[in-house]
């Protein structure tokens, strides 16, 4: 199945505003470009047993700029690392969303969903029918789909694939 | 049509670009350094390619974690040497070459108007003070674009920024650029450009626009952008660039909102923890003692910060107790102060001067907080943990006011002490 196709059920992890990469991955672990390894730091910037708490599949929901600071593709490679099944937040700061499309980690962009979202609430996510469900409220929500040349990098499974996919 | 647009359009082969357009632009430039280079480094070879798109026009700089930290360090400076060295890139900078990436890069003469540079660096976009469009990307982009020459981008829309008046004493460029981000906030310009016009800018010396630009990305901005005027044209013609005049005007359709700024009414900045947008006025900021001043820096790490700095300490000390760390930010501006006996003004006034490095400002090394430390820095982030641990605090200010700060030991306008 294509990335974009792709059906995602995880429990929230809830985040507030301006988490900046800094606080994703601090700057001390960029010595390493091993997902794993930086996943195992995942947001200790932040809360120091963030990294003890997340588990394979969970979905990361923030709320303003998530990602705003620093190029550091680590910062999604991290996440990825972690096992983090897909970030839905407010909105994006631009170098965080074009890393997270180039590497391929699902994200997506709503603040209603934001806003209906509670630590825990178990979520499902429909990346092709641009839907997200929360399962304890039993709310849908659609949420905007992927423009036609993301979705192509997206569905080769990152930048680097899409090119290939291209010679 | 906003002066990026016109930039982008030359470089997309469209005849027409409207916002919000996905495009593929030819790029002339792509930087990286020792911690984004590695992981592009990874993927260029994952995608196969025999050789970058031209060795001329790849530029690797090792300034964030050299000298080095420590041996995973090492390691990652040790795979990007050997890269340089298999793929002849022609501006590779290591050994006594670094300097902080975007102080060197201008110096060198590298940046063109109206060219097209990507970083794996977020302050790329410090280069839009010379009338090229710059914006930091990740490292897979600066691999796609060192195989290809290309890169995707989305066409931004554009906030115009009106600047007159004349700046107030001891305020400089960076006031400028954080009492703007105190105005639209860190999220103010995200996918935006932000484009500078007006009579202020007179009174603005290219490396105060360096400044401003340097700290676009902390609005949220793609990229910002200065017209290039008789001093730009000049600053260019001693790096050997040949250049001609590029202005940026009030236009209707090319800007989707404007901001005026009148430089009477910006007084030295200090930005609060941890957000770039918590602007005060000087006088205003809380009375806090401090353990560490930096002054450096990609934002604050040319000769007329070091200048204004060592104005300042002339026959000072600074407080017991207070690390003052200096930092020129290439070998020239190194090279330049010691000429213009700055050196002697700093080790005088108890300073310890580093290496042109990135070190402290990202909390690698060379200046690392503790928790619960306090410090002034001339960098361009003061997010939690930004500087070291995450209880320690940052306060952003130009260099008088940080210099100021150290002779006291308590955040200080430098008017009170010179």
């Amino acid at each position: 199945m294509s990335e974009s196709g792709a059906l995602i059920e995880g429990n929230a992890r809830v985040l507030g505003d301006h988490i900046d990469t800094d606080a994703i991955i601090p700057a001390t672990y960029l010595v390493s470009h091993d997902p794993v390894e930086l996943g195992s730091h995942l947001l200790e910037g932040h809360d120091p047993d963030f990294p003890s708490r997340i588990k394979e599949g969970d979905i990361i929901v923030a709320g303003l700029n998530f990602g705003s600071g620093s190029s550091r593709e680590h910062a999604p490679l991290a996440i990825k690392g972690a096992g983090v099944a897909c970030v839905i937040a407010s909105s994006f700061a631009r170098i965080f969303f074009r890393s997270a499309i180039n590497v391929g980690l699902p994200i997506l962009e709503s603040p209603e969903v934001v806003r209906a979202t509670e630590e825990g609430d178990r979520l499902r996510v429909d990346l092709a029918a641009g839907t997200v469900e929360n399962l304890r409220t039993g709310v849908s929500f659609s949420v905007q789909p992927y423009p036609d040349f993301m979705r192509r990098i997206i569905d080769a499974g990152g930048l680097i694939d899409y090119l290939k996919s291209q010679d | 049509m906003s002066a990026t647009r016109k930039i982008l359009t030359e470089h997309s082969g469209k005849q027409r670009l409207q916002p919000g357009d996905f495009i593929e632009v030819a790029v002339d430039l792509v930087l990286s350094n020792d911690v984004t280079a590695p992981i592009a480094i990874k993927e260029f070879e994952r995608h196969g390619g025999e050789k970058v798109f031209d060795a001329g026009k790849v530029v690797i700089v090792l300034d964030h974690f050299t000298p080095n930290r420590d041996i995973a360090s090492a390691q990652q400076c040790a795979m990007v040497r050997s890269f340089a060295r298999r793929y002849g890139i022609k501006h590779f900078y290591d050994c006594g070459e670094v300097g902080i990436e975007h102080v060197l890069l201008p110096e060198e003469g590298l940046i063109e108007p109206a060219s097209v540079v990507i970083g794996g660096d977020s302050h790329t976009c410090t280069y839009g003070a010379l009338g090229a469009f710059a914006t930091g990307v990740g490292s897979t982009d600066v691999a796609a674009a060192m195989a290809t020459g290309k890169a995707w981008l989305r066409v931004p829309e554009a906030i115009l920024v009106k600047v007159s008046g004349k700046f107030r004493r001891w305020a400089s460029g960076k006031d400028l650029i954080i009492y703007l981000i105190g105005k639209i906030g860190v999220d103010g310009a995200t996918y935006r450009s932000l484009e500078f016009t007006g009579e202020g800018l007179k009174g603005l010396s290219v490396e105060g626009r360096l400044t401003v630009a340097n700290m676009v990305i902390e609005a949220g901005a793609k990229n910002g952008l200065f017209p290039v005027d008789i001093l730009t044209v000049r600053y260019l013609a001693l790096v050997g660039i040949e250049a001609s005049e590029l202005s940026i005007e009030p236009d209707e359709y090319g800007y989707s909102d404007e901001v005026d700024i009148d430089l009477g009414d910006v007084e030295p900045q200090v930005a609060l923890p941890s957000l770039p947008s918590n602007a005060v006025a000087v006088g205003e900021a809380p009375d806090v003692r401090l353990d560490q001043v930096v002054i450096g820096s990609c934002t604050n790490g040319r000769m007329e910060d070091l200048r204004v700095a060592a104005q300042v300490l002339k026959g000072k000390k600074a407080a017991a107790g207070v690390r003052l760390i200096i930092i020129p930010g290439s070998p020239r501006v190194y090279r330049g102060a010691i000429k213009e006996g700055l050196f002697d003004v700093f080790l005088d006034a108890g300073a310890i001067i580093s290496p042109p490095t990135c070190g402290p400002c990202l909390g690698g090394h060379m200046g690392v907080l503790a928790a619960g430390e306090k410090a002034i820095s001339t960098t361009n982030r003061n997010f939690a943990g930004r500087m070291g641990h995450r209880e320690s605090e940052v306060y952003l200010s130009n260099p008088a006011v940080a210099a100021a700060s150290a002779v006291t030991g308590r955040i200080t306008d430098p008017g009170e002490i010179v």
